[in-house]
């Protein structure tokens, strides 16, 4: 045990958050315009912007999801301008 | 995981689906050139970010008590500076605090007080969710007029909360802190571009964020941004600065959306769509004009 | 070490200056402090010693008792000598903290002139402030006189930080804290040698080395921790003598968990601790020149409490007399019961009464002593708490 239940930050200790939902995002890759509206709302820091071939926007990148994480709220469908991302059930 | 905007509070936490502090939080971190400590009360951000044997946090943290974070910060603050007056420390730290609203304008009032009055070098960020959330939806001086609580319960004879919101920035505006602003969750470039001129400011100052409850206030996970907004389209929490007692209005509204529009999509205000209880939004609209007039004064 | 070295000074000090004596030499980084009778002399004396530019310390101001030790925990956690001090209410107040000062390891001094507590309101002295803060994970020193407040604010800030645990060093309110008594102290730089530099392994302000302090642990993990702090405060027994008799060896003051007062021969003894010793203690001479077997013990380390060495000091008395300033309402106070679950387990059944005295600053007297004592000897012992000197 800890001394004083100090602890350090491990992320191989943290939950995988990703269990709890019953839906998670998918982006359209052909709709999403690489605008990131959608990440700094994400309350897990679960969605990146990365490349894709099949980007259909200028810039070439789209939302990643990372589903360890993911929780499956929704507010990245919701605040997507384009309405790229939808909820699917798993 | 974005590793960027997880550098200073990973994901791995508990906060509820949807929940709207995390991005308040890497918001207003982000914004920091220097390391940040950051203390924190009692509340659904601490308990979420810290179950052992994990924690979020990525920057040095201390959770005390519930009503204490701000004396805290002030002991952490001053050890800071011993450290720089004898040279055992030559880096720029910046000093964060965060509570929710219980932690705040209710048990954790005059521990903030005190602080600001000494002019300790700290943010104070406060996420209000106008509740305590943590212990399950009872009123805080934070909650508003009409609101349904599990202490202010509706019933036969009963609307929900009938006190207003206690004026919480006026009374932080009276320690004279050089710098205090309302900010809102949904609006994260003013809530950045705030907190930058914050943690760049001399001496105690303030933020109040406005951070919606999907638990508590009854809507869906996926709703918070677009909850928050209408909080701000509505008039009913404008988003202001006030600096050096000077107060100045950061966004001004078109044509305010009625308050009906911010309260139609919540759980807590529900039992407000009802004939009778018509006057009690009558009165949530005069509350909110008169806040929004009294703004205005105070900014000529 | 040796006392040989050491230049030894002589002064007339107030409890309380002696204390603030003692942290002027210390010199803390960081003391939060709160107004309250009878501990201002500590913060006043120490505040002009910073405003003389002797003492480089951060002092904060705080706004009440609880931002005190809060303040404190943070500056602790920071990495930060830190040290406070109180009284009564002002414990009281703390009370929620000290638990967590404790628990998060936090190596805070606090001196405390012991006074009574509310209601009726009473601003003089008395344990029961510190005895309500017995089981918050504290290391507890009581002192008999302003010396002993001098020696036990030098030996708790290095105990605090050897041993992990935050200490509160103990005076009476008023007969202690404001009673002007010479006293021997030591130099400055001997003192700061003997407490020496404060490093900790983990600390906020290691900004390379992020911790968090205060983390939510539940059913599977917050008994481990307690049942470690539990294991900390048993350790810090062994470190406190050990410390105690290094600052023997350097002042030429004897040092230990407990004063044995003629206790060796005794028939009748007495437990005490505070400045209620000192009278008994001149009782105990003037009875043992009338031939009387009389003896005393008074209790210096209360927390963690040398239960096994009291009782082996008191293994061959025929009677004890448990005299103490503080009522546990409901049921005996502390130093009895402690006592004797002690005596039970090493199956001494050695009458023993319970005494009440000096609640709320009453005075006691040399003749209500030496009538404890006649009353051992006379085998007036009873399970009744009796009080001393009320008026009723």
């Amino acid at each position: 045990m800890e001394k004083g239940a100090i602890i350090k930050h491990d992320l191989k200790k943290a939950p995988k958050t990703g269990d709890w939902g019953y839906v998670y995002p998918r982006v359209n890759k052909t709709r999403c315009s690489g605008c990131a509206t959608c990440v700094p709302f994400c309350p897990e820091a679960a969605i990146s912007m990365k490349k894709d071939l099949e980007a259909a926007n200028k810039k070439g990148e789209i939302s990643s999801f990372d589903y360890d994480f993911c929780k499956g709220c929704g507010v990245c469908a919701d605040v997507c301008p384009m309405k790229a991302i939808t909820m699917q059930k798993k | 995981m974005n590793e960027e905007l997880a550098k200073n509070f990973a994901p791995g936490h508990s906060a509820c689906a949807g929940c709207a502090f995390p991005a308040i939080i890497r918001a207003v971190l982000g914004e920091s050139q220097d390391p940040v400590v950051v203390a924190n009360a009692t509340g659904c951000m601490e308990v979420t970010s810290t179950l052992y044997p994990y924690t979020a946090w990525k920057t040095p943290y201390i959770h005390n008590a519930f009503e204490n974070a701000s004396a805290t910060m002030s002991g952490v603050e001053r050890a800071y500076k011993i450290f720089q007056k004898k040279g055992k420390i030559d880096k720029k730290i910046k000093f964060v605090v965060f509570g929710g609203d219980g932690g705040t304008y209710d048990i954790g009032l005059q521990s903030l007080s005190g602080a600001l009055e000494r002019g300790h070098n700290f943010l104070y960020v406060l996420y209000d969710n106008e509740a305590y959330m943590n212990t399950g939806n009872q009123r805080s001086s934070a909650t508003p007029y009409g609101a349904n609580t599990e202490t202010t319960p509706v019933g036969k004879k009963s609307f929900g909360k009938d006190q207003k919101r206690k004026d919480l920035m006026a009374i932080v505006a009276a320690h004279h802190v050089k710098y205090a602003a309302q900010a809102n969750v949904a609006y994260l470039a003013d809530l950045k571009r705030k907190a930058k001129k914050a943690l760049e400011t001399e001496g105690p100052t303030f933020l109040n964020v406005f951070s919606p409850c999907t638990n508590n206030w009854k809507f869906p996970t996926s709703q918070y941004v677009r909850l928050a907004r209408t909080a701000t389209e509505t008039n009913y929490w404008p988003l202001f600065e006030i600096e050096d007692g000077n107060y100045k209005i950061n966004m001004t509204i078109e044509n305010p959306k009625p308050i009906e529009e911010f309260l139609k999509g919540q759980g807590r205000f529900k039992h407000l769509f009802s004939e009778k209880n018509k006057h009690v939004i009558e009165e949530m609209q005069k509350i909110t004009n008169e806040n929004w007039e009294r703004l205005v004064r105070l900014s000529k | 070490m040796t006392t040989a070295n050491n230049k030894k000074n002589r002064i007339a000090l107030t409890g309380g200056a002696a204390a603030a004596e003692a942290l002027r030499q210390i010199e803390p980084e960081v003391m939060a402090v709160y107004p309250i009778t009878p501990q201002t002399p500590i913060i006043e004396t120490y505040a002009k010693f910073q405003a003389d530019g002797e003492v480089e310390t951060e002092i904060i101001q705080v706004e009440s008792e609880h931002s005190a030790i809060s303040a404190s925990v943070g500056a602790s956690a920071a990495g930060a000598r830190t040290v406070t001090a109180t009284s009564s209410q002002g414990l009281a107040l703390m009370n929620e903290i000290l638990y967590i000062a404790s628990g998060l390891r936090l190596p805070i001094l606090m001196l405390v002139s012991a006074r009574a507590l509310s209601a009726p309101i009473n601003i003089h002295g008395e344990h029961g402030d510190v005895m309500d803060a017995r089981d918050a994970g504290w290391i507890q020193i009581f002192s008999e006189n302003a010396q002993e407040v001098y020696d036990n604010t030098i030996i708790g800030m290095k105990l605090a930080e050897k041993a992990g645990l935050p200490v509160m060093v103990i005076m009476d309110g008023f007969s202690t804290s404001h009673s002007v008594e010479n006293l021997e102290i030591l130099e400055k730089d001997v003192v700061k040698k003997f407490v020496g530099e404060y490093r900790p392994e983990q600390y906020l302000l290691k900004i390379d080395d992020p911790v968090t302090f205060g983390p939510l642990a539940l059913q599977n993990s917050y008994f481990e921790f307690r049942v470690d702090q539990e294991k900390a405060m048993k350790d810090s027994k062994e470190e406190y003598l050990k410390i105690a008799k290094d600052f023997e060896a350097l002042s030429g003051r004897e040092k230990n968990y407990f004063e044995s007062y003629k206790l060796d021969d005794a028939d009748q003894a007495v437990i005490i601790t505070g400045t209620a010793a000192g009278t008994a203690k001149d009782v105990v001479d003037k009875m043992r020149k009338n031939g009387e077997k009389v003896g005393l013990l008074k209790i210096n380390l209360f927390r963690p409490f040398p239960r096994e060495e009291i009782v082996g000091a008191l293994k061959n008395v025929k009677n004890i007399a448990v005299m103490e300033r503080a009522i546990s309402l409901g049921t005996y106070s502390p130093f009895y019961a402690d006592i004797a679950s002690g005596l039970h387990q090493e199956e001494k059944n050695i009458p023993m009464q319970q005494y009440i005295y000096g609640l709320g600053g009453r005075d006691i007297f040399a003749k209500d002593i030496e009538k404890v004592f006649e009353d051992l000897a006379e085998n007036k012992i009873s399970k009744e708490i009796k009080y001393i000197g009320t008026n009723k």
